[in-house]
């Protein structure tokens, strides 16, 4: 089993114009994992999956985490003539971090699964924000495990993969809106309200009533 | 690397004749749907053209639910999961956090674990068996065999945890209770009574004329399409992948046990049958070393808090071998007592990936079967 660093080293090595970086993780377990920029996820999962050596053939979960934007104070030191003496006054600075999802592989290999204990590796991606530019490349193509799994990442996290071969809901209906798994959901005062006929001629009603035909 | 990628999809079938195609919703209410599942099958005459599962009838968004409680108070809502097997999810849960926190569990702990978890193994497996039979045909009779059997294990459920089905029993970094007097007295005499059970089923089921007919050679899925779809348990290994988590994580104790990986041949219905029963085989051999083995000790880390338990920031990926595959908990702590981040790595979920392949072509029927064979839990599935 190779280390997270050998496994970066060996991607470099083989596709030199990947952007990966590797992300530290702090727990006793120290499971490390590898950011991938997305427009070049798909030729790195490619390479993890068709290298010989690390033969991770396996995509065991994928899954989404919500990081809303964050309102972050900065205390800035800014040199200001106060009574026409220069001092250093310490300023709070109000800035909001933008925020983004983000959407995680653990990837394992079946093919060397006698290396002894096996340790994840891990793939990371970020979307660049969590409104409107929130598309990912689809890992299906390489694992059809992400298959079921990148559906509910887009059902309730609200991440669009391209190159998904049938990206619908999962597990809410089709009808419904919201991505409830987003850190920032409400729930809607009553799931099931759908405007129905009934609505119509209610409205008709008061119309008419408004207009005193009634 | 110019070549083009080998994809896993599922392949398209054109349909014989004028191509009309008859549109069945399979579900929600079918009693072969194991609770509230729906297939949407394009049949045409018999044939199944297209099979599109259709989940959610039973979600209510578990890990939204982990993230605003407490670590400790999402234990008793993991037996939620697969209600059949709820102390392999306490146990995968348990693991989890103690990776996310760097607990030890003591040995007596573990051997606790290996011995519920087996016990659990083999009563998901017989029942499995039985509702597989169930579905083809055999009221009854099979499947009351099982629960019989299955009767005695959560008499023991319930002796050790107070629960039969929702044992809430592991603890990050240990057990809750100390096993009560004469439990394990109980376990080995149930144990010594499973190979009997596991003959008598062999003798009702593995030789009868009708199972072969409809489960050999039927639902087939191959090697390498299991491995890539992420298919796990006893369905992986009836397609002859060896990758069985006791084996290749070593997690708890499992290298200090004897006991051999069973795998098929050729990954239908009848190995998926088969492994199951060698698999309960092999379950019998861990739990009579493990009762004669069980050390004395303390049951919990005593590093460990109930109260006030705050992991440091980061996160932890932990998964065992539940009896349906591989149950993996991914945990992202940010310091505060909830996770940030809690996220279950359903095994029935992933393992009906490949639910749309294994049926396609085949007769409505066998769909039945081949679902059946999947073994799945809705609570786990749509979470």
């Amino acid at each position: 089993m190779k280390t997270t660093e050998e496994i970066l080293v060996r991607i470099k090595a083989a596709l030199p114009a990947a952007q990966v970086e590797l992300v530290l993780n702090p727990s006793p377990c120290a499971q490390h994992s590898l950011r991938v920029a997305p427009a070049s996820a798909f030729a790195v999962a490619r390479f993890l999956r068709e290298d010989a050596e690390l033969a991770l053939d396996y995509c065991s979960n994928v899954t989404g985490v919500d990081w809303p934007g964050k309102e972050v104070t900065d205390k800035v030191k800014t040199t200001k003539i106060v009574d026409g003496v220069e001092t250093v006054v310490e300023e709070a600075v109000k800035r909001v971090e933008p925020g983004c999802l983000e959407v995680v592989y653990h990837l394992f290999s079946m093919k060397h699964s006698k290396d002894g204990a096996q340790v994840p590796v891990i793939l990371r991606m970020k979307t660049e924000n969590r409104s409107d530019r929130v598309e990912l490349p689809s890992l299906t193509p390489v694992w059809r495990s992400a298959d079921f799994q990148e559906r509910e990442v887009f059902d309730l996290f609200g991440v669009v993969f391209k190159g998904h071969h049938d990206l619908r809901r999962l597990l809410m209906w089709d009808e419904f809106e919201d991505h409830p798994m987003r850190r920032d959901y409400v729930d809607p005062d009553d799931f099931e309200y759908e405007p129905t006929p009934h609505d119509e001629v209610l409205k008709r009603a008061q119309q008419h009533a408004a207009e005193g035909c009634l | 690397m110019s070549t083009a990628i080998k994809s896993y999809l599922p392949p398209v079938i054109e349909p014989d004749g004028d191509g009309s195609l008859l549109e069945v919703a399979m579900g929600p209410h079918h009693p072969s749907t194991h609770g509230v599942f729906r297939m949407d099958v394009a049949l045409d005459g018999e044939r199944v053209i297209r099979l599109k599962p259709v989940f959610g009838y039973l979600h209510r968004n578990h890990e939204k639910i982990g993230e605003k409680s407490s670590y400790l108070a999402s234990m008793p809502y993991t037996d939620r999961l697969d209600y059949f097997c709820s102390l392999t999810n306490n146990w995968a849960y348990a693991l989890a956090v103690e990776k996310l926190a760097g607990l030890e569990v003591p040995e007596r702990a573990q051997y606790i674990r290996v011995i519920t978890a087996e016990l659990t193994r083999i009563q998901n497996h017989a029942s499995s068996i039985g509702f597989l039979m169930q579905e083809m045909g055999a009221s009854g009779t099979p499947l009351m065999y099982a629960f019989r059997e299955r009767e005695k294990i959560l008499d023991l459920f319930e002796e050790l945890t107070g629960s039969r089905m929702m044992c809430n029993y592991m603890r990050f970094g240990g057990c809750r209770v100390e096993l009560p007097k004469g439990w394990l007295e109980g376990v080995a005499k149930v144990v010594a009574g499973l190979p009997g059970f596991i003959d008598e089923v062999e003798a009702l089921l593995s030789g009868n004329e009708i199972l072969m007919a409809r489960t050999q050679g039927m639902g087939v899925l191959p090697a390498e399409l299991a491995v890539n779809a992420g298919v796990t348990g006893p369905m992986l290994r009836a397609s002859g992948v060896n990758y069985d988590l006791r084996k290749v994580d070593h997690y708890g104790i499992y290298d200090r046990f004897k006991f051999r990986v069973p795998l098929g041949d050729h990954g239908d219905i009848f190995d998926r049958y088969m492994i199951r029963i060698l698999e309960m085989r092999e379950s019998v051999r861990i739990l009579e070393q493990a009762v004669k083995d069980i050390p004395a000790g303390p049951i919990m880390d005593p590093k460990s808090k109930i109260r006030g338990f705050r992991p440091k920031p980061g996160e932890a990926y932990g998964r065992i071998e539940a009896p349906k595959g591989e149950l993996g908990f991914y945990l992202i702590s940010d310091g505060s007592p909830n996770p940030y981040r809690y996220r279950v790595r359903p095994p029935s979920l992933i393992n009906l990936t490949v639910l749309e392949d294994m049926s396609l072509g085949h007769n409505v029927a066998d769909v039945i079967l081949i679902f059946g064979s999947v073994d799945i839990v809705l609570g786990e599935v749509d979470r």
